[in-house]
């Protein structure tokens, strides 16, 4: 169904806005929510606003770091990097994530068959 | 952990730069939604409809905005820092009330804190030095049938101290001391330094380590040693050296002897009694040179050693007792001297040696007034709830007239919490404020209180900085305060019904009857606990003025104490008594001296001398303890103490003739039943120093008091001067003179210095003496009296503030009544009704409160019971007529209302 789009699962958007930065690298809040819209195909709806809850989450945790830099079209912009615990904190939750969710692929499959 | 650690440093600092932060985000903010409409344009839209299209896909602005604030800072502190502002905003549009608020609490948390800081001096802190906790005094496990002379905080003697330190195990280490003074001038001049005796190991024992030179060791301190050294006092070495640090080396005089100083302590240590600085130490041993025939290093009757251990790391003080104990016979067997009376020996041999904690030192100051400051400690307390329930009502009419503010704010939706909340936040900055002010006052308050203390001559030396315990009580005292005061009316405020208050005019004749039912019940409060404190003030007042008036037996005032030393004569203990006797008689042709009298005790001086007496020829069938002193012929005409019978001592009573004596109407009514004992005979018990020795009464005198004015008439036996049979070198001379005490002090100053420049004499007022000796109840009647005054004042406030309420919320309902008829009198007369109402249940309660408070103050009192019917009527008399006249000023205000007006009001 094309007119709906998923709603974003708690805790998940923390962990695609780290991904995003591991794999592109210091980004401001706007190259983030449109390089997650671009990924998910448009398939997700996000108000972009939201991944500013998140940013300041990881910011405050410490896993990104935040600095002054000038935008494409030059105006003042936040960038946006991954910490070296950023860095591990995507790695274990990475995993995790995949246990999660090939165990649910799995339940989900079972419950299907049966 | 570490995590949220970090977490809150992050979010603190976001707190001061709240402003700056919401800016930055929202450039950012701008800036994405720039790029946003920049790709909307890209996709083929027009400016406005990518404008509106990135506005939509970005969500709410304001709402990001909001969630971004909120999350970035400690939430509660944002608001409580808003609330302090609000609050501080408040107080400033009201200064009256505020500088009324934060100078009542100042006062009263200053003056609780000021007692406190004394009690916390005097009774809480330990020792300054090295584990105090470890400390541990040796003592007799009942030391009440000691004969021989004790002095002040002397528990054992000295040939008991050397068993003990030889002897006992148990402990890291131990020591002993003793006080004493020595005169440093070397003229005729007296300026004396607090001396301590002490044992070798004094200062490594107590942790104490020199700032200047070296401290004693034990080979200081070996029998024989001489005048070898002194360790002085930091403040001594200050005052006499100005510190300088050449010190070191330098001579001291200590009664004429040279004394090298070797040391200086530092100025953490005043030595062992709290509320006293030593000046100069020296080793126990020099007691033999520096006192000569004075020392009783090796009498085991004299008493005057305190012997302290330290605990081993780890042992307990129940196996250090289990040791003092079962070595105890064997010492006790060991030191009986020869001179001890026979029928005190077999109790001297059951003596038992006993350790208990030392760590808070010794101090007579504590002895004194550990109790006083308790109750002292209990009326400022009580101060501080009067002045808490006059600012609840002050805080009460604030919120009344905020009701439309905080119902409006209600209505629009202010949870009851956050209000409630900010209301508190009010009474906290008044709290904080009255209560740091306070502590600034308390510094110069138990200064004061210090400076009462100050025994003539003798300043009292306090640390009272302030530690950890007194800013603790401080906070603590803001705390309670501002719930005391704040709650009730906060909780007023933010629990009323905002439909009814917006309703109500705020005048109407009807209004909020609940209002006044609890500021009654403060004004209620108020007055019962003023009546308390007046009680309490007035019952100490009169006490101390029966100790004032009490017939003391002698005339107290005009009479000069000149305290002589000749013993740079050396003279031999035969010439001695004459030698008094001349010096008596060329002070009594001073002109202006009327009388001049020799006393070894110093009428109610504190000082005491007693013995077990019997009649002779009723042997053992009445035995009763005398107290005696030693006076010369004119001691009773100086201090115009009136004979009943007989004669005064005269110059037929030689040391070679029969033994006489003087005795008082209470030693007459105990011994002879109050039949006149003059010519008959008494014995008085053998003591270390003397025989067992029968004395033939020759006169008899009415009673005096002899250790303090508040104790009953004792027995009393006067011996003569000239029968003495250990003259010292030294004499106490009372000087009947109504000149003042310097035209007293320069004349008898010149006719001794006639007799020999080097006689050292000390001058006091006997007047001063007495004065000291009452300090204590000095301190209770005048604090106390101070804490009454203060509550009358706030309870008159408080109900002045109640009737003044009243009537501005009545004046519809009294114009009503004085249109309708009612004169002048009546509505002051209904007033002043409700006025005596609050009053009468305010002192009923007080009363009840007042009989139990007064109960804990009984043993303080002299001459009165602490349920003196007259003092009660009393306070309740001043009470009421000040509380009344308080409410009659407004009462009087609503007699004078213009009926016209009061309606049109309505």
């Amino acid at each position: 169904m094309a007119g709906c789009k998923a709603e974003i699962l708690q805790g998940t958007l923390d962990l695609m806005v780290l991904k995003t930065l591991e794999a592109m690298g210091p980004l401001h809040g706007y190259g983030i929510a449109r390089r997650i819209e671009q990924i998910s195909d448009d398939m997700l709806r996000l108000n972009q606003g939201t991944i500013y809850a998140a940013l300041l989450r990881l910011v405050q945790k410490g896993w990104i770091k935040a600095e002054w830099g000038a935008s494409e079209n030059n105006r003042r912009a936040r960038f946006y990097s991954l910490t070296g615990s950023g860095r591990k904190q995507l790695q274990s939750e990475t995993e995790s994530w995949q246990q999660v969710s090939s165990v649910m692929g799995r339940f989900l499959r079972i419950t299907e068959n049966g | 952990m570490l995590a949220s650690i970090r977490l809150i440093l992050w979010r603190l600092r976001t707190l001061f730069s709240s402003r700056r932060l919401d800016e930055d985000f929202g450039e950012e903010v701008r800036t994405h939604l720039a790029l946003l409409t920049q790709y909307n344009i890209s996709r083929g839209m027009t400016r406005e409809e990518a404008r509106s299209q990135a506005l939509r896909s970005f969500g709410g602005v304001t709402q990001v905005r909001e969630d971004n604030r909120r999350n970035r800072g400690f939430d509660h502190a944002e608001v409580l820092l808003r609330d302090l502002r609000y609050a501080l905003h408040t107080l400033l549009k009201n200064p009256g009330f505020a500088a009324i608020a934060i100078t009542t609490l100042a006062l009263c948390i200053g003056a609780n804190t000021a007692i406190f800081q004394l009690f916390d001096a005097v009774r809480i802190r330990t020792l300054p030095v090295k584990n105090p906790q470890e400390l541990v005094e040796i003592k007799l496990t009942n030391s009440d049938n000691r004969r021989g002379s004790v002095s002040r905080f002397g528990q054992l003697t000295n040939p008991l101290w050397v068993r003990i330190r030889d002897q006992v195990q148990a402990f890291s280490g131990m020591f002993a001391w003793d006080e004493s003074q020595f005169n440093l001038a070397t003229s005729e001049d007296v300026r004396y330094a607090k001396a301590m005796m002490v044992s070798g190991d004094f200062f490594n024992v107590l942790g104490v380590s020199p700032l200047l030179g070296r401290v004693f060791t034990p080979a200081d301190d070996l029998k024989g040693c001489g005048a070898t050294g002194a360790v002085i006092s930091y403040s001594f070495w200050q005052r006499e050296f100005g510190g300088n640090p050449s010190v070191i080396g330098a001579k001291l005089s200590l009664d004429t002897h040279p004394v090298e100083i070797i040391g200086v302590t530092p100025a953490s240590f005043f030595g062992m009694e709290v509320g006293q600085s030593y000046d100069v130490a020296v080793p126990l041993c020099a007691e033999d040179i520096l006192l000569g025939e004075r020392s009783r290093l090796a009498d085991g009757a004299t008493w005057s050693l305190v012997v302290m251990a330290r605990l081993k790391p780890g042992s307990s003080l129940a196996t250090a007792n289990a040791e003092l104990e079962s070595v105890s016979p064997g010492i006790f067997q060991a030191t009986l001297p020869a001179n001890y009376p026979e029928e005190s020996v077999k109790s001297y041999l059951a003596f038992k040696l006993g350790g208990y904690p030392a760590g808070g030192g010794m101090s007579k100051l504590r002895d004194d007034y550990a109790s006083s400051l308790w109750l002292l400690l209990g009326a400022s307390g009580l101060v501080l709830l009067i002045a808490c329930a006059n600012l609840a009502n002050l805080m009460l009419a604030r919120a009344s007239s905020r009701e439309r503010e905080i119902a409006v704010r209600l209505a629009l939706g202010a949870s009851r919490g956050r209000l409630l909340r900010q209301l508190m936040t009010e009474s906290l900055l008044l709290a904080a404020l009255g209560s740091a002010l306070g502590l600034w006052l308390a510094r110069g308050l138990s200064g004061i209180l210090v400076l009462f203390l100050d025994v003539n001559g003798d300043p009292v030396f306090l640390d009272l900085d302030f530690d950890w315990r007194i800013l603790g009580f401080n906070a603590g005292l803001a705390i309670l305060t501002c719930l005391l005061f704040g709650m009730t009316a906060a909780l007023r405020a933010s629990g009323m019904d905002p439909g009814a208050a917006m309703k109500s005019s705020g005048h109407t004749a009807t209004s909020t009857r609940q209002h006044f039912g609890l500021r009654k019940v403060l004004v209620v409060a108020q007055v019962s606990l003023s009546f308390v404190l007046l009680t309490g003030a007035l019952l100490f007042a009169r006490s101390l003025r029966n100790l004032l008036t009490v017939n003391a037996g002698f005339r107290q005032s005009g009479v000069v104490i000149a305290s002589l030393d000749f013993s740079r004569l050396l003279l031999s203990p035969e010439r001695r008594v004459t030698f008094k006797q001349e010096l008596l008689d060329r002070f009594e042709v001073i002109p202006g001296i009327n009388a001049a009298a020799a006393t070894d005790v110093i009428p109610v001086g504190g000082s005491s001398w007693s013995n077990t007496v019997w009649m002779d020829g009723v042997e053992s069938s009445r035995r009763v303890m005398s107290l005696f002193n030693r006076v010369s012929p004119d001691f009773f005409k100086a201090l115009e103490v009136p004979f009943v019978a007989g004669r005064a001592f005269d110059n037929r009573d030689t040391a070679a003739g029969p033994k006489v004596a003087i005795v008082n109407e209470a030693f007459a009514r105990q011994l002879t039943n109050g039949a006149s004992p003059v010519g008959r005979r008494f014995w008085r018990q053998r003591t270390p120093r003397e025989p067992q020795t029968l004395y033939e009464i020759v006169g008899l005198v009415k009673n005096t008091k002899y250790t303090q004015l508040r104790e009953d008439f004792h027995p009393i036996a006067f011996l003569a001067s000239s029968q003495d049979p250990h003259p010292d070198s030294d004499a106490q001379v009372l000087l009947r003179s109504d000149l003042p005490l310097a035209d007293v002090r320069s004349s008898v100053k010149r006719a001794a210095a006639a007799i020999s420049p080097q006689i050292v004499i000390d001058y006091d007022s006997l007047k001063t003496v007495i004065q000291d000796s009452i300090l204590p109840e000095r301190l209770m009647a005048t604090l106390s009296g101070f804490f009454g005054l203060l509550a009358v004042v706030l309870a008159s406030i408080g109900l002045h503030g109640v009737i003044s309420y009243m009537v501005a919320r009545r004046t519809g309902e009294i114009g009503i009544r004085m249109a309708l008829g009612a004169d002048r009198a009546r509505v002051v007369g209904m007033m002043m009704g409700e006025a005596s109402i609050l009053l009468i249940v305010g002192l009923g309660f007080g009363g009840a409160m007042g009989f139990v408070a007064a109960g804990a103050a009984g043993s303080f009192l002299f001459g009165l019971k602490s349920s003196d019917p007259g003092t009660f009527a009393l306070a309740a008399t001043s009470l009421g007529v000040i509380t009344l006249a308080a409410g009659y000023l407004p009462s009087r205000r609503a007699a004078r209302l213009d009926p016209l007006a009061a309606l049109r009001q309505e």
